[in-house]
């Protein structure tokens, strides 16, 4: 007691400060809280963390095979340097000698087709020629030649294409904006980096569908979760727990079968159209291999993700808000739209943000009921990783979906705020 | 005030049921007709269908046979929207995402008051609670009693004739309760409205109502004034429920002179005021309030019957003594003595002689 | 002392026979796609070759389609799991050009032919790349419904004509294949096919004759979706691997016809991983060298309809295993079928394949 009538610092019962003890003491709570957390930050870094810096980096490196471009061809990268594309002149003949030298050195490393093949992604023709040239370059006496140029026309006269030796030279840095390029839909030409012609801008194109498609599956979940969220929310408890099961049903249920299972319903001999031609229609119905297909799939599956935080939202709104707006005066609708909708908000938020981002990222429905209109972007990256192995595009597309996702997030919390948003 | 003819009735239920499941009746065969300006509170224990009384009178239940008028006219087939009547719910129900002169003008609104209108209205509804600096927020930075009274002020911000008010103080703690209580009663003497409360606690029932419905297993069981409900119960289970109360058990053995006379089960004679007993030989339920038992045999008639009891125990209250007793066999009987400089402080073990007015004394059913 | 000597040979040669034995690794990985075509492959390779070596274990994997993927994470790892495996020719250039298989001498390390030819010579042009082992030569061509069109088509050319032979087409969502068969019926002679596709007139032309059609293609990605499209009645003709087809009709009864016009050949073989230790490349060439000889190729073809790659094995095709039909008819290589046929071409789509891909892609979005 007698310590704090003086002006100095508070102390402990055992003579040290307080603020110092204090510090300790949350210092060990805070330890504690480390070390339990530890797995799952170790977890969340290794699987998730990782992976994404990788994926970045990888649509920036300019590489071939596991090595960077220009450590694969050293002297070309030096050659060309004051080398200009649109000159209109063939390169140098130290170039050519260069080329020959490296080329001889990346065919012993087994390293020539996959320079060849991506250089390949961004002119066609070049897979071929590295391909070919291979062994015919690799019997060439260095020390023998005088005329290279000659040499290497001979072996295959595309070395004599100045578009080729463009592409080469625009990647001899160790980082490249190529494959960004080409998800952007620009291309290099001799000229240098242009747009394509808006029929060829595929990547454009299926990013604004993936992000309308997707935004029209949110409105559907909603337009249909919502009144379900609200029964459910409204029914006493064991009637509510039947319907939930039924909502939750798709969840156990592989998304597989799920998407097999409106195959067989929507096909043109299927279901619904046998019992839509029963009706007296003439006419079958394209339900399915198109938009309208991912649509209705997707809006099936992705339908407990707007019911549930929906649900749990409309459960804390207590009857008694409703009933208060009627006994003011409010007609139904009125109070629906003045006082219960507007406490729901914080559900629909939630709800299509999650739908809307699990939509963006969807990949088997609309590889199985897209058909050629209703394919998303990640069918695209899919298809550039696994069967082209263009890993760098894949990439690169997957990171302007990420960064697009969280622009959105970010406008969505300015627009909404991210507080608002409530799972349950 | 006490008794009214239907024709000046504001509110009137005539023979109204309500089922909610088909099987039992919640409600049962209910009349009750209410003069225009009345404070009329409905007290019951949970479950006493007070509470469905007052939705059916909303019009968030429906009665499932009988009638419900208001100023003459049938309601049941109008909406609770268009009935008029303003509402204060048990928790308030403010809008949360609306700020308080929102929720005020709320009502203003979807009768389609123009804006200045709103305004004055809306304004004079806060002043009268004392809320008018809170018009800007949000009822969840109000506390419970800033909430109360915006519920209050917006229930009545349209000018209902009507308010019905369900438990509207539960949620309150004691002092505020009480301060809230003299509030309501006065606001709502003040604008001379008819108002339909519903509580489950007598003090509140007994302090602010012009008359009291007791509510017991879907039937009104005494409807009165508080004096009387409390100084004339009808019934065992209203004595029982308004106030403390001792009872004794026995059976009549003869009703004269407006006095009837009990033998208790324990052998003793004594006399009482015969309410719901008619002849000799009934079971009787015998009641009477701690405060009008009389110790000091002076102040009794010479002839007035009286009963040995046992001193169990003294219980000091500052304003009162309560003692317990061992009576006629019971070691439940209560009685009350006001904490006067004369007044006696029995002691544990002695031995005294008690009794009463006959009057004091009702003979209820059994 | 003579049987001393004796013993003692026979001991030496056991011992040596053991040695040689014991270079042979006790267990081996066989990858390949799964399904019937693996099936195939064990009831005809792997069985027998089990049969003749006591104590083998082979493990099975089905990772084919990612073979070139996993193959170069497993020599980054240098830690190689799979000892022979199953790929298309187009992976196995691919695999052989970064110098992740192991090149293959035929004449030395394959059995020759019985007549004494030599492997090179039996497997002739089909021996697409240094590392790779032809095993089956299949197709992508047509199937289409017996009764649903008018009359059966006879060229490729016919699903190009939706007024004779109505109905939707599956068609692959890819160039390859369709982008021949497009020029080929637009005019274009086979051999100038592929010059024609190197110009943007020429690509220009195959989407053009590809859109008279566009509206009426349902697109497969998965060889199992045209079957079942067929058998759904979904589409009237489409296309896939000739053993789908092959399933559908005999072993599933489906009324489904075969047009072989301008079936697409693509090949299917073997490859061993580069840099495996001795031991178990003994054992994968030992495997191989069986499991490609005439008898087993001729074998496989009981039981799924791919032609073998041996020109000596064909003669030896027989019947079904378990349906007792001829075989030889429904291989894409009997003559009947192979009147008008083309050879996938690898070395072209490798360099133009990402960028058809793209045009295709982009056709498709219009």
């Amino acid at each position: 007691m007698a310590d704090t009538s003086t002006n100095g610092p508070m102390m402990a019962a055992d003579g040290t400060p307080l603020k110092q003890s204090l510090a300790r003491a949350l210092r060990r709570q805070k330890r504690r809280a480390l070390l339990l957390t530890a797995p799952l930050l170790l977890f969340v870094l290794v699987s998730f963390i990782m992976p994404i810096g990788s994926m970045l980096m990888r649509s920036i490196q300019n590489t071939a095979g596991t090595d960077y471009i220009p450590d694969i061809i050293p002297n070309v990268v030096v050659a060309l340097e004051d080398w200009d594309p649109q000159s209109g002149d063939l390169p140098s003949e130290a170039a050519f000698k260069a080329m020959a030298i490296d080329f001889k050195a990346a065919f012993k490393n087994k390293q020539h087709t996959q320079l060849g093949r991506r250089f390949n992604y961004e002119t066609p023709g070049m897979s071929s020629l590295f391909r070919k040239s291979g062994r015919a370059i690799s019997r060439l006496k260095i020390e023998e030649i005088t005329d290279f140029k000659a040499e290497m026309l001979d072996v295959d006269k595309d070395w004599g294409k100045i578009e080729y030796w463009a592409t080469i030279k625009a990647n001899s840095g160790y980082y490249t904006g190529s494959y960004y390029m080409a998800a952007f839909d620009a291309e290099r030409t001799i000229e240098g980096v242009q747009m394509k012609d808006p029929d060829q801008r595929i990547y454009q194109k299926l990013m604004i569908r993936t992000l309308w498609l997707s935004a029209l599956i949110t409105f559907c979940t909603l337009v249909i979760g919502y009144p379900v969220a609200w029964l459910l929310a409204d029914l006493p408890l064991r009637t509510s727990n039947l319907l939930m099961i039924l909502v939750l049903l798709p969840f156990w249920t592989s998304l597989l079968v799920r998407t097999s299972a409106w195959k067989i319903l929507l096909q043109e001999q299927g279901v619904i159209n046998d019992i839509w031609i029963a009706l007296g229609f003439t006419e079958r119905l394209s339900l399915i291999n198109n938009q309208l297909g991912v649509v209705i799939a997707m809006t099936h599956i992705l339908l407990p993700f707007m019911i549930l935080p929906l649900y749990s939202v409309m459960k804390t709104i207590p009857p008694s808000y409703l009933r208060a707006a009627k006994s003011l005066g409010a007609t139904n609708t009125t109070a629906f739209l003045r006082v219960y909708f507007p406490q729901t908000t914080p559900g629909i938020g939630a709800g299509a943000l999650l739908v809307f981002i699990l939509a963006v990222g969807y990949f088997i429905t609309p590889e199985l009921v897209g058909g050629a209109d209703g394919t998303f972007i990640s069918n695209r990256i899919y298809f550039q990783f696994s069967t082209l192995g263009n890993w760098g595009l894949a990439a690169a597309l997957g990171t302007i979906m990420l960064v697009i996702v969280l622009l959105l997030y970010y406008v969505y919390d300015k627009l909404v705020g991210i507080d608002n948003v409530k799972l349950g | 005030m006490a008794q009214t003819s239907s024709k000046d009735a504001f509110v009137e239920f005539e023979r109204v049921q309500k089922s909610y499941d088909g099987e039992t009746l919640v409600v049962k065969d209910l009349n009750l007709t209410m003069p225009k300006g009345e404070f009329l509170t409905m007290l019951g224990p949970s479950g006493s269908g007070k509470t469905t009384c007052l939705m059916m009178l909303a019009g968030f239940e429906t009665a499932t046979h009988g009638e419900i008028k208001l100023d003459g006219k049938p309601i049941n087939n109008i909406p609770p929207h268009k009935r008029g009547i303003g509402m204060v719910f048990q928790n308030y129900a403010l809008f949360p995402h609306m700020t308080v002169a929102e929720n005020l003008a709320f009502p203003l609104e979807v009768r389609k008051l123009g804006k200045s209108e709103r305004e004055a209205k809306v304004k004079r509804a806060l002043d009268m609670v004392q809320m008018g600096a809170f018009g800007g927020r949000r009822p969840a930075q109000l506390s419970g009693g800033q909430q109360q009274r915006i519920a209050l002020a917006r229930a009545l911000v349209f000018e209902p004739e009507l308010v019905l008010m369900d438990e509207p103080l539960g949620a309150l703690d004691k002092q505020l309760r009480e301060h809230m209580q003299f509030e309501i009663t006065r606001i709502a003497h003040n604008l001379g409205i008819t108002t339909v409360y519903v509580t489950h606690d007598q003090t509140e029932a007994l302090t602010m109502s012009d008359r009291v419905a007791v509510f017991n297993d879907g039937r009104i069981q005494q409807l009165a004034p508080p004096d009387e409900l409390y100084e004339a119960p009808q019934n065992s289970f209203v004595a029982q429920f308004i106030g403390e109360n001792n009872t004794l058990e026995g059976v009549v053995q003869e009703i004269r002179d407006g006095f009837a006379v009990v033998r208790l089960d324990s052998g003793e004679v004594i006399d009482c005021k015969p309410v719901n007993v008619s002849k000799a030989g009934e079971r009787t339920l015998v009641s009477i309030r701690p405060e009008r038992v009389e110790i000091d045999k002076s102040r009794l008639h010479p002839d007035a019957h009286t009963l040995k009891a046992e001193v169990l125990e003294f219980i000091y209250m500052g304003d009162i003594f309560r003692t317990r007793l061992k009576v006629a066999g019971r070691d439940d009987f209560i009685i009350k003595t006001r904490n006067a400089p004369d007044q006696r402080r029995l002691q544990p073990g002695e031995m005294i002689d008690i009794g009463w007015l006959a009057n004091d004394c009702r003979a209820l059913d059994a | 002392m003579k049987l001393t000597k004796l013993m003692l040979t026979t001991t030496a040669l056991t011992i040596a026979a053991g040695a040689v034995s014991a270079e042979m690794a006790g267990s081996m990985t066989v990858v390949s796609w799964g399904g019937a075509y693996q099936n195939s492959q064990v009831k005809a390779y792997v069985e027998p070759y089990q049969a003749m070596n006591d104590g083998l274990e082979v493990i099975t994997d089905e990772s084919s389609a990612e073979a070139v993927t996993k193959l170069r994470a497993m020599a980054e790892a240098g830690n190689i799991t799979w000892d022979v495996v199953d790929v298309v020719a187009a992976d196995a250039m691919r695999l052989c050009d970064e110098g992740l298989a192991l090149e293959i001498d035929p004449d030395t390390m394959l059995a020759d032919a019985p007549d004494g030819t030599k492997a090179s010579e039996d497997f002739g042009d089909l021996i697409v790349s240094d590392c790779f082992i032809p095993q089956i030569v299949y197709s992508t061509t047509f199937g289409y419904r017996t009764d649903l069109l008018p009359e059966a088509p006879t060229s490729v050319c016919d699903i190009f004509d939706t007024e004779k032979f109505p109905g939707k087409r599956a068609l692959e969502k890819r160039p390859i294949g369709n982008m021949e068969w497009a020029l080929i019926c637009d005019g274009v002679a086979i051999d100038d096919v592929y010059t024609t596709l190197e110009t943007p007139e020429g690509v220009a032309r195959a989407f053009a004759k590809l859109d008279t059609i566009k509206d009426s293609v349902v697109w497969w990605s998965a060889g199992a979706e045209t079957p079942q499209l067929l058998a759904d009645g979904e589409v009237s003709i489409g296309s896939t691997y000739n053993g789908r087809l092959f399933s559908a009709i005999a072993e599933q009864g489906q009324p489904i016809g075969m047009l072989w016009d301008w079936q697409m050949f693509d090949l299917d073989g073997w490859i061993i991983p580069a840099n495996l230790p001795a031991d178990r490349e003994a054992r994968a060439l030992d495997f191989v060298k069986f499991a490609t000889d005439t008898q087993r190729l001729a074998d496989q073809a009981k039981y799924i309809s791919y032609g073998p790659a041996r020109a000596s094995s064909a003669p030896l095709v027989g019947q079904h295993a378990e349906l007792g039909i001829e075989m030889a008819p429904h291989m894409p290589t009997d003559p009947n079928n192979a009147q008008n046929t083309f050879l996938f071409n690898y070395d072209w789509w490798a360099s133009y394949r990402d960028d058809l891909d793209a045009q295709y892609q982009a056709w498709l979005l219009q």
